[in-house]
This record gives structure tokens, sequence and C-alpha cells, in this order.
């Protein structure tokens, strides 16, 4: 699906009333809402009576069921909430494709199995024309050879830092990783204690 | 070899382990927590049955959800109408109950916004690596700490691990030089460097903010430059510490106390990037070029002088620029060409981490002292950063002048900056705000945010149009 827009931020791509919940799950309904939908959006609302916005790109009909996400530069700028590739995970989106990303965002889709992947500008240009030209067009994306296929066979290549591949495609827990390091963190920590021991003190009563 | 940066330092100090990828794992030392960022993060933890590794040195309050009118707050929790933000403050507090993390609640004089708060507090201390679940951590960087937003999965993660998995940013010195003509400040100084380095300038980047004029501000304002580091794209800014930072921090509970505050200051006057430091990128500025500065579109990056026009998109020669300049204007309701002092305003909001300090509250005083609020003026708030700062304001007697002219006084929180309490902006209106972000629906839906400086917000709200607060008497 193209979203043919630069600096899309956290704030379009989920707005804040939404934030509220307590849970992880459950944001796709309100993707892009202020957008999506014609009415302004509450988290208690039966989003299948809101009107649609016919005009908003995620509205249609040729880009229903859609995974790859093509955008624009600074995609995900703003505000850190991982609440913005929890909505676009859960309303199916997979993968990513824009010319450059805000650093906060783009290391928040690794941790939710959401692939951002940088093309340069020129591509993106290119798919934005291919995929605006041709009805079902499909891009297929092979993480493990870094690879994407155009329908008409020609691939693109694209870089994936390796640690993060790593964990994408073996589903691995950050923290279960990091706490193999427990001994070295505690190391550290016994040692950072006595060079600095003032970012330990604490007021008293506290 | 040449000297290191001030990021170099602390990133070095803070080296846990550092693997082949370039992936490190960096010690965290103080985590910051708020009430919306953090519930999914402490239900991780009970899923895997995890603790906090050092829960001293997490630090929670409230601020996002909670009323700012003094009859709800007096009722407490009660007062919190909306039950999904009411779940989400006494979520909060049941966490920090239940994991043993130090919570200023909701009612408590301390409480206010996690980013006013914590430097408040004293527990941003130079040199420390800082993290919350909120972009605008990086305020704290004013005082020479290492401090960005992270994600939820993030925050989990530092709760668990007291660490976290990074690369390393590169290096970016934005060099303030000269002096800022009387009524330019650190917001007018911000914006223009996002104007011109745009909203993606700082994008993979540590800013250091340095020159006369940065040396120049108080930690209030550094404050607000660093809070907006992070509109320039850049997840963390960063001053270096001088004796206008040491002296801001010596006896707040947090901060240490008789021979160990001692050693600690004399550890502290080396945070600052050496002479012969290599940058990356270097940017520089003049401060006497600077006017105040007013936003006219929807990111940051769309800013212009007072004495300035919009700019016409059909000059804009970049197709995708000029697109973007049309959807803005077309949102706005605004045209290419009209005067920034021609804008009319609805609405006006003064406080956010941005700008809720006491400076800030004490420049907005100056100007709206004697006046009124402009009657075409529908609402004009003044929400203090924290439950201290209203106390000293109050002390000063900036309440009464405000009230006198016709601003609400509140209490503390983040308020109409992204409206997910009460406060929020009508449809179409537009607003003079002390905040930090312009996009679409940021301070309510179809709300059209115009960001500026404390003193160019009041002035705007007596004159219900943007006027150039140096030509004030």
């Amino acid at each position: 699906m193209p979203l043919d827009r630069a600096n899309v931020d956290t704030d379009f791509i989920i707005p804040k009333q939404f934030l509220k919940s307590i849970k992880r799950s459950g944001f796709g309904v309100n993707l892009f809402d202020e957008h999506r939908y014609l009415d302004k959006g509450e988290p208690d609302m039966d989003n299948s009576n809101r009107p649609l916005n016919p005009e908003f790109v995620l509205n249609l009909p040729r880009y229903q069921g859609a995974s790859v996400l093509l955008a624009r530069d600074n995609f995900g700028c703003g505000s850190s909430r991982e609440h913005a590739p929890w909505a676009l995970d859960d309303y199916g989106f997979r993968v990513i494709l824009a010319p450059s990303y805000a650093d906060i965002f783009f290391n928040n889709c690794f941790k939710n199995g959401l692939l951002p992947i940088v093309l340069d500008r020129k591509t993106i240009d290119a798919l934005f024309q291919e995929v605006e030209a041709n009805v079902g067009y499909q891009l297929e994306v092979d993480l493990p050879e870094q690879l994407i296929r155009k329908p008409d066979g020609t691939e693109l290549g694209f870089e994936v830092d390796a640690f993060r591949k790593r964990c994408l495609i073996e589903g691995l827990d950050d923290i279960g990783i990091t706490l193999q390091d427990a001994e070295l963190i505690r190391n550290f920590e016994e040692q950072w204690r006595t060079t600095a021991p003032w970012y330990f003190t604490t007021p008293e009563g506290v | 070899m040449s000297g290191k940066t001030l990021y170099d330092k602390i990133w070095e100090a803070h080296l846990v382990k550092e693997r082949e990828d370039g992936t490190n794992l960096i010690y965290i030392d103080r985590h910051l927590i708020h009430e919306v960022t953090s519930p999914q993060a402490f239900e991780g933890l009970r899923l895997a049955g995890r603790l906090p590794w050092r829960a001293a040195a997490n630090f929670a309050t409230p601020d996002h959800n909670i009323p700012t009118t003094r009859d709800e707050r007096s009722q407490g929790l009660a007062g919190i109408k909306d039950p999904v933000s009411k779940i989400q403050v006494s979520t909060l507090d049941d966490n920090c109950s239940e994991f043993n993390i130090f919570e200023l609640k909701m009612n408590d004089l301390r409480q206010g916004i996690v980013h006013v708060v914590g430097p408040e507090q004293g527990a941003t201390l130079p040199g420390m690596t800082i993290v919350c679940g909120d972009s605008h951590t990086s305020t704290h960087g004013a005082l020479g700490a290492l401090a960005h937003g992270i994600g939820t999965s993030e925050v989990e993660h530092v709760l668990a691990t007291q660490c976290l998995m990074q690369k390393k940013m590169k290096n970016m010195l934005v060099r303030v030089d000269g002096q800022l003509s009387t009524g330019v400040t650190a917001k007018d100084i911000v914006l223009a460097i996002i104007g011109k380095i745009g909203t993606a300038g700082g994008t993979g980047y540590t800013i250091e903010f340095g020159g006369e004029a940065i040396r120049g501000l108080s930690v209030e304002g550094r404050m607000t430059v660093c809070n907006m580091a992070i509109e320039a794209g850049a997840r963390a800014g960063l001053v270096a510490v001088d004796q206008i930072t040491l002296d801001y921090i010596k006896g707040r509970p947090f901060a240490p106390a008789g021979e160990v505050w001692e050693r600690a200051q004399e550890a502290w006057r080396n945070l600052v990037s050496d002479e012969d430091a290599v940058f990356d990128a270097v940017i520089e500025l003049n401060a006497a070029d600077i006017e105040p500065q007013v936003t006219w579109g929807t990111s940051p990056e769309m800013v212009a002088p007072i004495n300035g026009k919009i700019p016409d998109p059909a000059a804009e020669a970049d197709t995708t620029k000029r697109g973007n300049m049309e959807q803005a204007l077309n949102y706005m309701g605004l045209r290419g060409g009209t005067a920034i002092r021609d804008i009319k305003l609805d609405c006006v909001f003064i406080g956010s981490c941005t700008n809720s300090r006491i400076e800030d509250l004490r420049e907005a005083a100056k100007v709206v002292a004697g006046n009124k609020v402009a009657e075409s003026v529908e609402m004009a708030l003044v929400v203090p950063g924290s439950g201290l700062v209203k106390q000293q304001a109050e002390a000063e007697g900036l309440d009464k002048i405000f009230e006198a002219a016709g601003l609400e006084w509140r209490e503390p929180g983040c308020s109409m900056c992204l409206a997910m309490n009460a406060d929020q902006l009508g449809e179409g209106k537009h607003c003079a705000s002390t905040s930090n972000r312009n996009f679409e629906g940021r301070q309510g839906f179809g709300g059209r945010t115009h960001l500026v400086s404390p003193a160019m917000a009041a002035a705007a709200a007596i004159h219900g149009h943007f006027v150039d607060v140096r030509e004030l008497g």
C-alpha cells in the first residue's frame, strides 16, 4: 500500500486517545484513525459503524489485505510510542519500505516482528509508480536472502543489521539474550558503584 | 588520536559489552516511568516472572492522563472522569507498589511532568544514562546526561536488565554563537535550528548544543533546547557541564551531598567535549540573527520568523516538499504568502515539558501583566510543569497576574500538549502553544497548533494574533 506523504508522524499512525489502553493488541482498527475515518475516534467506539474516508489509500479496495507499506522520508517521526508499530502489525503490515525512518520508531519495529527496510529515493519513487499503475501489484520480501522480488522477476537487495535479522527470523527474546550476560552486568555495576557512587544514592525515606 | 566528544565519554563509561556486530550493551543509570508507555512492560515482567534488576534506579510519576482543574484534582483518582485514563493511572500506582518503585503520585506536591520533575528532584545527574518511554527524554541532556526515549519493549528490557542493546550514534555539534536579542529565547533558538536542519536533520546523531548563546542559557533554557532535539530527529541532545549546571543540581533531594558531592562535581567538570574532538557534522547559527519563531504548518520544521510570511508552495521546486506544504496549509486553513502576524488565535496553551518551568512562567507573566486576554481568544491555559513550579509561581504572585488577565491557572501535567486528558483544542481552532509538536490532531482532533515561546504565546493571548514580543513595552 503506497502512503505518499513524507514525515508521517506517530500521531498520524495512532492518535493519542488510543494510547490509554494497558494492552498490547487491538490497535489495528485505529491505525491512521484520523485519516481513515471521517469522524473523531474514541477508544470505546464500535469501529465497524464509523464512516470511512473513501479517498484515504487504506480504504481503497485495491489495497485491502496489503502487508507491505510503501512510505516516504522520515516515516514514524515524533513520539516513542510503541503503539505505532503495534497498530501497523495488528492491522497486518509485515514490511515497510521507505527512504528513511525516525530512529526510535525504526528500533521499535524490530521488537515487534515488523521489518522496516531502507531503499534509496529513486527506488522508492519507482515502486510508487509501479504500484499505482498496476492493480494487485505484489512484492515478495525474503529476509534470509535480503531480497525483494518484483512481479517482473527483478530483485532488489537490502541491508539489515545481522543481530536484528537473527532476532526476527528466530523470534528471539531480547531480554533473555541480555540476561545471558547477567554476570557481566553485575560486575560492571559493582565497579561503577565504586567509580561513581553518586549515581547510587537515594534520599532518606525513598 | 583526536579527542573525545561528551557523547563519546558518557557512552564509553557505560559500555558493558561490545559485540562484534556493533550492538552494544549499555548500562542505564536512571529509568523514568510514566503511565502511558509502562503498563505493557510491567505486564511483560509479570508474565516472565521477572523482577526489576535495580528497583532504586527507577523513578515514576503520572503526567499524561491526569486532569488539570483544581476541582477534579482535589478528588484524587475519582476526579479522572475518563474510565480508561483512570485505569492507566491506577495501574501505574499498582505496578510501582508491586515492584517497589519510587513514585510521585498524582496528588503529591512534587508530582509533575516527568521531564520537569526528574531534574527538579536531582534524579537527573550529569554523566548519567537516562531513558524513559517518552521521546522528550532528550530534555535531560541539558544537564550533561545522555538521555533518550525508548519504546515499551525497551522499557521492559531496562526494568529487567538495567541495560539496553544499542548502536552508537554519530556526533553532531550545533554551535550557536553570539548573543540573543532581548525577547528571543531558548525556544526560538531550537525552532530556528529545526527550521535550518529539518525534522530529520539529526536522525542518527546525538546533538551537542554549544556556543556562547547556549552557555548563556539557564539550565531551564537548555532543557527547552534539548527537549526538542527529537523534533530535529536526534534521540538525544546534550549540553556540556559548567558551573551553571552544578549550581542547579546542588542541594536537590536525589543529588549527592557532603563528601560524595565534592567528588561528584570534580568528576562532572570533565563532562565536556575535548578541544580537539571531531564531530561528524557541525551546524552553526548566529544568535543575533534569530528572531522570535512561529510554526505555520504541521511539522516543527515549517517555521518562520515573526516578521516573515508563510512560504508559497508554488515556489517550492521539490514536488514531495510542495505536496507536504499544500497538505499542511490545507489542514491549517492558511495560505502561502500570509504574514505570520496576521494569523489569528482562538486558544493559547502555556505548558508542556518544553516550556512549563518557572522561568517560562515568569516570561509569560511579564508580558500579560496589566493586560487582558483578547476577546477573540476562547481559551487560554497556563499549566505549570510540576507542583513545585506551581508553588514557586504562586509565591511570586504569577498565578494572580495570569488570572487577572483572564488566563486559567491549572494543576501540573502534560495537558493540552498532547491532549490525552480533557484539555483539548477544538476542531479548526488555532492555538499559540509553547509545546513541541504541531502534528495534525496533536492537541485535539482537527486542532491547529502554532509552536512559539512562552513570551510569544502570552503576547498572542493579549492581541488575538501573533505580535513581535520585542516591540512590546
